[in-house]
């Protein structure tokens, strides 16, 4: 090849990769961007008292607890009413299920389930659950719709845990007479439960953080939910009204970091159980 | 012919392959994969209480064959059989037969050593814990009997907690061994379960299939034919005359017979090296 | 369990079979086997189709949920199109909702124009970030970049538009005039929030590519840059094309991050910098004091969203599926 042209290809080399090298910065720099951003400006809002107190006043002033309260609930809660059904859905797909009109029918809807936009499903919600069951405002309205929103997550996670489980450990154990039950709940979930928890903490983060769903059937009202019938106001839900009226803007800012933090946990957390499990997987 | 061929082989040392009747017959099997027939007509017979090898070239369905007999090819869709295998004069394909029960009765041993993920007491309780056996000193007495059985008692008598994938590839094999023992299956179905360990292990697996065979019969898949001659006392040749084909079964004699006078030619360059 | 001695039909070994020796094999000890082959017993045969079909039940959980979405802001949806036409209803240029102008054309292009500038940013950047991540990252950076990625795809919708309204729009206004809500804006915040869908997918689909066909390329004298460029990515062409248009459907269907910082004004904006509404948005903003035939309206849209979102997974499936085919 002449010279020439092995310079071109080499130059054009150079500034192609640099030029994906930008990609990859520019993607970090956002992600450091907004981090840096939400953590230097709320940090000092974090305080025991902003934490644990209520909103005062017709300004927030005071604390956020009540919202923190109510994302907690409606989470856990939502994380309790999807993830058997999820789970046990996955069993189906991934150890019974063979393929046809069924299956594709099924995965057809996860994957609509999945991509629903997030106010589509909080209309939903209010459509059933506030309005139609008349369950009013409240926890348990939010979590079920949530728990349509979370179950293809977790689906899908869940069974790509169980067909990581290599296919002679399962020989192994049905060459020892073991039927099909006794081989899926003793081998094969056993050994795909950290990577399924892993799924499972991730979705929660999502559930946390999300907004237009909770507005349309938990409501806006400030309020530290008790039974699963109470209504609440979540803390994405505050952070937006407080950026939206514009009053309290060091309060969003607390909001936004403590909303955050807590994501990075489910997410530090899941990457952690995932981790500590490949290292002992060996 | 045969003075040339005995010298190439260790004459099978463990004393005379006594027939003490089929514990499988098997009967013009043919089996397919979908529409491919990958076993044709295979007639043979397994005795009781002695080893049984299955050489031949990689690939030829020794393996497919071997979990026929266990109906392990059950759980790979899109299989079927023809023809009759029988245990003990009952047919294993029968209508509404247990293949869960079955595969209790005849263990398998695969190639690649797969202890689950548990520890080394867990793995070998598996099995009675799945029939009903609850008492933990009656399972801690199968368990050390069957590490026993295995040959690897010693290795692990102080490591029991530990996990079963911590084990050297031999060791592991030799675990599944107890594994399965622990089942007290009748029958023992090894698919080349030497090929992956090392040699002390080797040494140690042929050693405890030469114990084994009073209780158990024994069938094993290898490529190894000096292994086959040690330690069978029937031998079974499969062969695949080109890719793509269906395997036949070429000729089943006492392993004595077929290493030093083979009836089929193909038998002969087969066991000479001349190919495979 | 009985015993039996599984070798009733032992007999003497034949005696053209016998060597010298003329012991009698020695009798096999009794082992805990052999009733014969057992028969599944009913409870068993019972008690597995009952797994089976409980395991089945919470599968089509999924299927009865994207009915009962169908169902329930259909019903409350519905009304809209009988009272409007449903040409009047999706072409009609005008939304005007207290003056009985129910048309969400306007919305429509809206929405689309967000995408496709969303799009236009987010999709090389994510496509970029995956080959880096593929093909050009070290293992030690890639855990640092990776990891980014992910904890960006984490990151709430509310909490990008908390960030576009309180650090952007303040610099588009000053850079660019106006109030800094518009286009422009909402695609940068957008871009960025679509980067680890596309990236996630993308990086997938390069994985997926066998090892061997880049030595090959490789080994022909090829640069890194001419085998990501020509043989790679159309490799994982058809993996690219789903998670962009995944990543078109995250686009279209986000709300809250774009209602921060957008405008809302129900115009088609005439400039990049002009607040406008979309299919989204506007249920937001008109939800809390729309009734009647506004509020039916509002579930219409959301229908709307729904079938769009629908079509979209459909479009992947169909498109993964003419691509095996081909391959």
């Amino acid at each position: 090849m002449r010279t020439r042209e092995r310079m071109n290809k080499r130059v054009t080399n150079g500034i192609a990769l640099g030029v994906i090298w930008l990609a990859a910065i520019a993607t970090v720099g956002a992600l450091g961007t907004i981090l840096l951003y939400v953590i230097v400006n709320g940090i000092g809002q974090i305080t025991p008292a902003f934490i644990f107190t209520w909103p005062q006043g017709v300004n927030m002033e005071g604390g956020v607890w009540p919202t923190i309260q109510a994302t907690v609930y409606v989470t856990v809660l939502a994380m309790v009413i999807t993830t058997p059904i999820a789970v046990l859905a996955a069993v189906y797909l991934a150890e019974y299920a063979v393929q046809g009109r069924l299956v594709s029918t099924i995965r057809f809807a996860a994957d609509s389930l999945a991509s629903v936009p997030s106010i589509v499903m909080g209309l939903f919600g209010l459509a059933l659950f506030v309005e139609g069951i008349g369950m009013g405002f409240s926890v348990l309205a939010a979590a079920l719709a949530l728990s349509f929103l979370l179950l293809p997550i977790i689906v899908r996670t869940t069974e790509e845990s169980i067909r990581a489980v290599p296919k002679y450990i399962r020989w192994g154990s049905y060459g020892l007479g073991a039927s099909k039950w006794q081989t899926v709940s003793r081998i094969v979930l056993p050994s795909a439960m950290p990577r399924i928890i892993t799924g499972v903490i991730l979705a929660a983060g999502r559930a946390a953080g999300e907004t237009a769903v909770v507005i349309y059937t938990m409501g806006t009202m400030i309020n530290a939910p008790f039974s699963p019938f109470d209504p609440g106001r979540t803390m994405p839900v505050h952070l937006m009204l407080m950026a939206q009226e514009g009053i309290n803007m060091p309060a969003a800012y607390g909001e936004a970091l403590l909303l955050v933090l807590m994501v990075l946990g489910f997410n530090l957390t899941a990457r952690y159980i995932g981790r500590r499990n490949r290292r002992m997987q060996g | 012919m045969s003075d040339r061929l005995a010298s190439r082989f260790v004459a099978p040392g463990q004393g005379p392959a006594f027939d003490h009747g089929d514990k499988f017959k098997v009967e013009k099997l043919n089996f397919f994969y979908g529409d491919f027939n990958a076993l044709t007509d295979i007639t043979v017979s397994v005795k009781r209480h002695a080893v049984t090898a299955f050489i031949g070239p990689s690939g030829c369905g020794k393996s497919t064959f071997l979990r026929c007999l266990n109906r392990m090819n059950d759980l790979i869709p899109g299989t079927r059989i023809e023809g009759r295998i029988t245990l003990d004069d009952e047919d294993v394909y029968g209508p509404g037969v247990d293949p869960v029960d079955l595969r209790r009765r005849v263990g398998m041993i695969f190639q690649q050593p797969n202890p689950f993920p548990m520890s080394i007491y867990d793995n070998v309780a598996y099995g009675p814990k799945l029939h009903g056996v609850r008492k933990k000193s009656e399972l801690d007495d199968i368990v050390e009997e069957s590490l026993k059985r295995a040959n690897v008692w010693k290795e692990v008598k102080d490591i029991m907690g530990r996990g079963g994938l911590t084990l050297s590839g031999g060791q592991q094999q030799r675990l599944c061994i107890a594994r399965v023992l622990a089942v007290e299956p009748e029958v023992l179905l090894m698919d080349e379960p030497c090929s992956a360990i090392d040699p002390t292990s080797v040494q140690k697996v042929e050693d405890l299939m030469a114990e084994l065979k009073d209780r158990i019969t024994i069938v094993i898949v290898t490529h190894n034919m000096q292994q086959a001659a040690r330690v069978s006392d029937f031998t079974a040749f499969f062969l695949q005359e080109q890719a793509g084909e269906p395997a036949h079964l070429i000729e089943y004699d006492r392993t004595a017979t077929l290493f030093t006078t083979p009836k089929d030619r193909r038998t002969e360059d087969y066991i000479t090296g001349r190919f495979g | 369990m009985d015993t039996t001695r599984d070798g009733t039909r032992m007999k003497d070994p034949a005696p053209e079979m016998c060597s010298d020796e003329s012991a009698l094999a020695p009798e096999p000890p009794r082992t805990r086997a052999g009733r014969g082959l057992v028969k599944v017993s009913r409870a068993t045969y019972l008690k597995e189709a009952a797994l089976r079909n409980l395991f089945l039940l919470c599968a089509c959980v999924a299927v009865a949920g994207v009915g009962l979405i169908f169902l329930f802001v259909g019903l409350k949806g519905w009304p809209i199109f009988g009272k409007v036409g449903i040409w009047q209803f999706l072409a009609g240029p005008k939304w005007y909702p207290t003056a009985g102008y129910f048309g969400i054309l306007i919305l429509i292009v809206n929405s689309l124009l967000a995408m496709i500038g969303a799009l236009a940013l987010g999709g090389p950047l994510a496509v970029g970030t995956a080959v880096f991540l593929s093909e050009v990252a070290s293992p030690r950076v890639r855990e640092i970049v990776r990891p980014a990625v992910e904890l960006l795809a984490g990151i709430p919708s509310v909490v990008y538009g908390f960030f576009g309204l309180v650090l952007l729009r303040p610099i588009v206004a000053d850079l660019f005039g106006g109030l800094g809500f518009g286009l422009f804006t909402v695609w940068l915040i957008l871009a960025v929030m679509i980067v680890p869908t596309i990236a996630a997918l993308t990086e997938d689909a390069l994985r997926s590519v066998p090892e061997g066909i880049r030595e090959a390329s490789y080994a022909m004298g090829a640069t890194k840059w001419q085998t990501i460029w020509r043989v790679l990515l159309p490799a994982a062409k058809i993996g690219i094309i789903d998670a962009i248009i995944l990543g078109m459907g995250r686009a279209i269907g986000e709300t809250m991050a774009v209602v921060m910082i957008a405008g809302n004004a129900p115009v088609i904006p005439d400039g990049f910098f002009k607040p406008f509404l979309t299919l989204t948005t506007v249920i937001v903003m008109n939800m809390p004091y729309a009734s009647g035939d506004h509020r039916t309206a509002l579930f219409g849209v959301a229908i709307v969203l729904f079938i769009v979102s629908m079509l979209f997974v459909a479009a992947i499936r169909l498109i993964s599926r003419l691509g095996k085919e081909m391959s």
